[in-house]
């Protein structure tokens, strides 16, 4: 053992006080220009590239809970861009990028593990349509290629090709497919953001929005009121609620999403394995524990409780995919409370409130975005609420103008 | 296993069910503007709070209502529609679409 470690542990004091990532908690100021509610990944993204890209510093994220304990913790940490639309593939692409340099950016390691997702089809319209988001996701400079099933088995050779009396009968193979360690890329964000001065407020709960005159001029909290030059809610599951505060409702119903994982074995699994028409995916962990995720729960639900109901159907379909699973033990199951849309698409942008601004609607599926969001949500605050070309297919304003941007098809159980 | 109990076909796994969405008043179709029939299709209150929902019992094709708390999950009631639609709801004609 090094004698330093040894010192440390007989050290009364934390040794490591003074290079910790992020700073010790202060009171709130008074006033601060922009406010960010949520500090999900999202949230403190957006203060990273306020800070980094517009020199905008005198920022306070508000978390209730602690940095990243929302879906941010939860998610299974799917990384991809073969979506459907030219609007999301163009969107999510931009996100694939900038995960890619995250690591060397923080000089902190997000574990980016880049191994390639497989999507299965079962069906002849299955095929049609992964035939039309490989070209999609070429066109936009994805590397997605349909495989047939012998390509498939060289990848996945332990995958049975008939599962559940539907066979496999063609792939879209993705490699841009990745994962990363989610709870290090708020981690990431947040020791960036608060070292060029950005202040992060856990255990500071938003309880109310003060809005005058069409224009939000202040955050009521349970720590006190902060007066703000504008305000950013990325709250995901709790969407709705914060909206509400501030006086509009959002297309938005928000469910509970369920995911669990086994004990660890060895290396066998590579790419990340989904089947939207089994509702499930599977993929192998680093450590070598196996992750299980599917649909939302059937009906809406503020809460994140487990339910047998959901262990049934999706182990029973994952080990429809990989038999020989069924003696493997679970070690944990949990939820997280997902903000779902209509059109599985992001509502992003402006709200009826002037200088109040949008980053919801994530759903099962706002982890791979996390970079771009902060980005682009950084720019629009950055410019007064001018809304970048990226997003604009993103407003909330669609569902009034019946413009959805339908990514069902490229979302359901892949997330 | 939760159980939801069906005013027809009595207590039964809420496996058997679907959800229908939050009973609510929906407007006349060719008199109401785009805004307010967007908000009828996609906007929600989405609130914590007890709700009045559609639920159907599919093996027996059954709509019924139940109320029910949206954070706990508890079922307070489920009753038949007709406790509270008591006469026919009508909408106005649409307008002809003339056929080139
Ligand atoms: C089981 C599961 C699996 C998923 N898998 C994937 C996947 O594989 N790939 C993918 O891309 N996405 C996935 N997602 C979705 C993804 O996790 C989310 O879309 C994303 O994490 C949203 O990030 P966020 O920062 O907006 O939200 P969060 O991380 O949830 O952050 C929001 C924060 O707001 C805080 N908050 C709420 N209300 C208040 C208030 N009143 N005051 C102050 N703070 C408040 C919460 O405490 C929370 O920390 C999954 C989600 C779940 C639940």
């Amino acid at each position: 053992m090094p004698f330093s470690l040894l010192k440390y542990g007989l050290n009364k004091d934390y040794p490591f006080e003074k290079h910790a990532d992020l700073p010790a908690p202060t009171e709130l100021k008074s006033s601060y220009d922009v406010v960010i509610i949520g500090g999900g990944g999202h949230g403190v993204a957006t203060a990273y590239y306020l800070a980094k890209y517009h020199g905008i510093t005198n920022v306070a994220v508000l978390e209730k809970g602690y940095l990243g304990g929302g879906n941010t913790a939860r998610n299974t940490a799917v990384i991809r861009s073969n979506y459907l639309t030219s609007e999301g593939v163009k969107f999510y692409t931009e996100s694939v990028k900038l995960f890619e340099g995250l690591s060397n950016e923080f000089d902190f390691n997000i574990m980016y593990s880049k191994r390639g997702q497989l999507t299965l089809a079962h069906t002849d319209a299955a095929v049609r349509g992964f035939r039309q988001r490989a070209e999609i996701n070429k066109h936009f400079g994805g590397k997605t290629e349909l495989i047939d099933p012998q390509q498939i088995r060289e990848l996945v050779p332990t995958l049975n090709m008939n599962p559940g009396h539907l066979p496999v009968l063609a792939g879209l193979w993705h490699m841009d497919g990745a994962t990363a360690r989610h709870d290090a890329v708020a981690w990431g964000y947040a020791k960036g953001a608060t070292q060029r001065g950005v202040e992060l407020h856990q255990l500071t709960e938003v309880t109310d929005v003060i809005v005058e005159n069409g224009r939000v001029t202040g955050i009521k909290t349970n720590r006190g009121t902060v007066n703000c030059g504008c305000a950013i809610q990325a709250v995901a599951g709790h969407s709705s609620l914060l909206a509400a505060k501030a006086g509009f409702k959002m297309p938005i119903l928000s469910y509970p999403l369920q995911a669990m994982v086994t004990q660890p074995v060895k290396p066998f699994l590579d790419p990340l394995v989904s089947s939207p028409s089994l509702h499930c995916y599977v993929q192998q962990t680093g450590r070598g524990e196996l992750v299980f995720g599917g649909g939302s729960d059937p009906y809406p639900l503020y809460n994140t409780r487990s339910t047998m109901d959901l262990k049934e159907s999706l182990l029973a379909h994952a080990i429809e995919l990989f038999p020989f699973m069924a003696n493997m033990r679970l070690m944990r199951q949990w939820a997280g409370l997902t903000d779902m849309t209509s059109d599985y698409s992001p509502i992003m942008g402006l709200s009826p409130v002037e200088n109040y601004y949008l980053d919801a609607g994530w759903g099962t599926w706002g982890f791979k975005s996390t970079p771009i969001c902060g980005k682009t949500m950084a720019e629009l605050v950055a410019n007064g609420g001018k809304v970048p070309e990226l997003i604009k297919p993103f407003a909330m304003d669609r569902f009034k103008t019946f413009q959805q941007v339908n990514e069902m098809g490229a979302t359901a159980a892949s997330h | 296993m939760k159980i939801l109990n069906c005013p027809l076909n009595g207590p039964r796994n809420i496996s058997e069910f679907v959800h229908g969405g939050e009973v609510r008043d929906m407007p006349d179709p060719n008199l109401c503007s785009d805004s307010e029939w967007a908000d009828y299709v996609f906007y929600y209150e989405n609130s914590i709070t007890v709700i009045k929902e559609w639920w159907l019992h599919a093996p027996s094709g059954y709509w019924f209502i139940a109320e029910r708390h949206t954070a706990t999950d508890e079922i307070l009631k489920t009753y038949d529609p007709s406790e509270i639609y008591k006469d026919r709801v009508e909408f106005s004609q649409p307008p002809k679409e003339s056929v080139a």
